[in-house]
């Protein structure tokens, strides 16, 4: 098996790797290595400039404005930002609306809305779950009721991420209350500045604010904001769980984040000796890495399938699981490494003059708290476990 | 267990589920000075210095079953007070024979500073140095992240002088102090020392700084233990309590396994836990305090990020007492040498006997 890209793949990484030389903000991949918050304007920044070179949304068809990348070449992509510690392209718009308008979308909303995610005009969220609707989001209760040509819509969203920077919101709601969960529900978008929707900030365990609660009163939205038919919005939220797992592996991630605990296990000093020479702590980085060498070769087997047409069934959620495990594990290092240096609360004062972390490594331990998370969105890995044991005993 | 430590454990018990409640907790152990001198005066007025201490000093208590009680109690109530600093004081200035009194009262708060970033466990690496000087010895170095070192009123440091490591004390005022909360709550610091005045009370003080290192790491494990306790039954309320498809998810047998595996683990901390305690003071105190800093660092983690993962994103939000007893059970394992290095020190002794 040939275990190396094409020489087409390779040159494309070229491109790419020069590109992001030249044009990826320093300051912008400063932060991201050092796990700090990366601004909206830092976010907004990074879009335009993919899209000036007509990658922010290389998966797109040509058609729609995208460079039709099949899934090697989006891997590659997304490996060699991560790499080059881009920031990751917010995939609200690009990776999960965008491919749903294309799909289900009337031509006028394709033609209205896809412009605008690819210029940054409109910041999609994602309202999807709720207090009560998580693993089992088909017993979403937010109620779209029809009057007239508007929909008006009572209800509580949960755990929408940037949304303190969203204009725009696209919805899972209710619109038909008997017969099966799924078969009532449908895919709305809604303005964010509509009356009667109010947004409250989530802080999360780290101290940092990603997520917020979404509160909708009486809010009007025009029927000519649906997607799709009217209760066939199931249908659109499987096809968009499904490009939510693109990139799930997170191999690019890893493999950065693997580096730097390397390295941060070079600079430490224990009595003296580099931590890396502690033998314990050599060998949870050994076995990692041997993870993570497997988790790529497993990652381009099954983008090998799929870039030759092959469905997919399990690889996804079978991706999900190990690569947010390595992930997590890489994380649980770096914190570690640190010893007692990881303990205070993150703060300007420490990054700074205080330093008691290596440069660039205050922000391991929350980082690491931060992305116990990835473990848990996007159907959580024992949703995974039961979607591939589902498959398996199917036989 | 006698019935004046189960009384004072329950005394405390209430005291810090009355005076310390969780919106308090959050409030003092993120915004400085990082702990609450006030609620620290009621602790004391409980008698709980005098526990940490035998009657031959002046105190109640001082076995290391005594410590195991309190520190649970402070774990389960995630209190951020920096107690630690005061067993371990305890310990040392027993050793050099200095009077108690201030510390038992609480009138006097004490940070014990040996650990250094290239030395944050053990001894042999101690780099901060002590010069004798005309009229007497002047300290120069850094010691990081002191636990409690903020609000300190005495610090006692861990210094290189003629060759060997002995014990000094000074004023918290004469250091220059950098005060920080932990991301976990509860106070630390920085603290600098450039030709620092200090009094040495213990020249050849190797070990009374492992003992009180023993001690400390046994009240780590001991509040682990009562962290993990009200973490485990959060854990298992909210199984029985949070439906999804129609149904708790406590019924699915994928989380019901896991939540039977962590109780089982958490049966072993405790016994380890048990084990320590009653080793205090004996041949194999050491080996004792290391399987439990180990085995405990271990199971507090698994079951930070299992309780974490079980709950959904609910343990992932500041608001939720679960993230923080989470955050606080991992880096129990980066205070006073974590799984690794206690390990490390088993199969030292494993190799070596
Ligand atoms: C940081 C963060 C960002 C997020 N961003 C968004 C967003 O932008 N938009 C959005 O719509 N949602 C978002 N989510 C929501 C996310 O998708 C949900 O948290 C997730 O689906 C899990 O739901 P829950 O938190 O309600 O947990 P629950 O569904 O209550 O699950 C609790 C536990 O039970 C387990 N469980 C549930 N059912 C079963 C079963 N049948 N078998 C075995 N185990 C089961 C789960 O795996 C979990 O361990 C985000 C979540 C987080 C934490």
């Amino acid at each position: 098996m040939d275990l190396d890209y094409s020489p087409q793949e390779r040159a494309f990484q070229a491109d790419l790797r020069d590109f992001l030389a030249e044009h990826l903000p320093r300051d912008i991949a400063a932060k991201v290595t050092a796990r700090r918050e990366v601004s909206k304007d830092d976010m907004e920044r990074w879009h335009a400039i993919l899209n000036a070179r007509g990658w922010l949304a290389g998966s797109w068809p040509k058609a729609f404005g995208g460079e039709g990348w099949g899934p090697i070449e989006q891997h590659v992509f997304e490996e060699e930002c991560c790499l080059a510690g881009a920031p990751r392209i917010v995939p609200f718009g690009v990776k999960m609306l965008g491919p749903v308008l294309m799909q289900f979308g009337t031509p006028e909303q394709q033609a209205d809305l896809l412009p605008r995610i690819l210029d940054g005009t409109d910041w999609w969220c994602q309202g999807y779950s709720e207090p009560g609707a998580g693993s089992d989001l088909a017993s979403l209760k937010t109620r779209a009721d029809r009057d007239g040509d508007h929909y008006v819509i009572n209800g509580q969203k949960t755990w929408t991420t940037l949304g303190q920077y969203a204009n725009r919101i696209f919805c899972l709601v209710r619109t038909k209350v008997d017969g099966k969960p799924q078969e009532g529900i449908s895919f709305v978008l809604v303005d964010l500045d509509s009356p009667g929707i109010e947004m409250r900030p989530i802080r999360l365990i780290e101290g940092g604010y990603e997520v917020n609660e979404v509160f909708f009163t009486d809010v009007r939205v025009p029927v000519a904001n649906l997607v799709g038919a009217e209760n066939e919005g199931w249908t659109i939220a499987k096809f968009l769980l499904g490009h939510e797992r693109t990139n799930i592996a997170g191999v690019g991630f890893s493999v950065q984040a693997l580096e730097q605990v390397k390295s941060l296990a070079r600079q430490i000093t224990r009595n003296g000796r580099p931590l890396i020479q502690n033998t314990l702590f050599a060998a949870r980085l050994a076995r990692i890495e041997a993870e993570l060498d497997a988790m790529k070769i497993t990652n381009l087997r099954m983008l090998a399938r799929a870039a030759q047409g092959g469905r997919l069934g399990a690889e996804p959620s079978m991706l999900k699981i190990k690569g947010t495990e390595i992930r997590q594990a890489i994380n649980d290092l770096a914190r570690r490494a640190l010893g007692p240096a990881a303990a205070p609360f993150p703060s300007e004062d420490l990054d700074g003059n205080l330093s008691i972390a290596p440069e660039g490594h205050a922000h391991d331990a929350a980082s690491y708290f931060n992305n116990r998370k990835i473990s848990i969105y996007g159907g959580s890995n024992e949703i995974q476990r039961n979607i591939l044991a589902k498959g398996m005993m199917a036989r | 267990m006698s019935d004046d430590r189960r009384m004072l454990a329950e005394t405390l018990r209430r005291y810090l589920s009355e005076q310390y409640g969780w919106d308090h907790r959050l409030r003092v152990a993120y915004q400085a000075p990082f702990h609450d001198p006030e609620k620290w005066a009621g602790m004391a007025d409980l008698g709980l210095f005098h526990a940490l201490v035998g009657e031959d000093r002046g105190g109640m208590g001082g076995s290391g079953f005594d410590i195991a009680v309190i520190f649970e109690e402070i774990g389960r109530a995630l209190c951020p007070e920096p107690v630690l600093g005061a067993v371990m004081a305890a310990r040392l200035l027993s050793a050099t024979g200095t009077p108690l009194t201030a510390l038992l009262s609480g009138e006097t708060r004490y940070a014990v500073a040996i650990g250094e970033l290239d030395a944050p466990y053990d001894l042999d690496g101690i780099a901060c140095r002590a010069d004798r000087t005309g009229d007497g010895w002047r300290l120069t170095g850094r010691k990081s992240v002191v636990y409690g070192g903020g609000v300190a009123d005495r610090l006692l440091v861990a210094a290189r002088a003629n060759g060997q490591i002995a014990l000094f004390d000074l004023a918290a005022a004469e250091a220059d102090l950098h005060p920080y909360a932990m991301i976990d709550g509860g106070p630390a610091a920085e603290v600098l020392l450039e030709d620092t005045p200090a009094t040495p009370i213990l020249p050849a003080a190797q070990a009374a700084l492992s003992d009180a290192l023993d001690w400390g790491a046994l009240a780590l494990s001991a509040e682990a233990l009562g962290a993990m306790e009200a973490t485990s039954a959060a854990l298992i309320d909210y199984l029985g309590t949070r439906k999804q498809f129609g149904q708790p998810i406590g019924t699915f047998q994928a989380l019901q396994h896991r939540a039977v595996d962590l109780t089982i683990d958490i049966e072993q901390a405790r016994s380890i836990v048990i084990l320590a305690a009653s080793a205090m003071g004996t041949p194999v105190q050491a080996k004792r305090v290391a399987q439990a800093k180990h085995l405990v660092g271990r199971v507090a983690r698994k079951l930070a990020e299992e309780a974490i993962q079980m709950h959904g994103g609910i343990a992932m939000t500041w608001e939720y007492p679960v993230s923080h007893y989470a955050k606080r059970l991992v880096m129990i394992d980066h205070q006073l040498g974590d799984s690794d290095h206690h390990l490390g020190r088993l199969i030292e002794t494993l190799q070596t006997a």
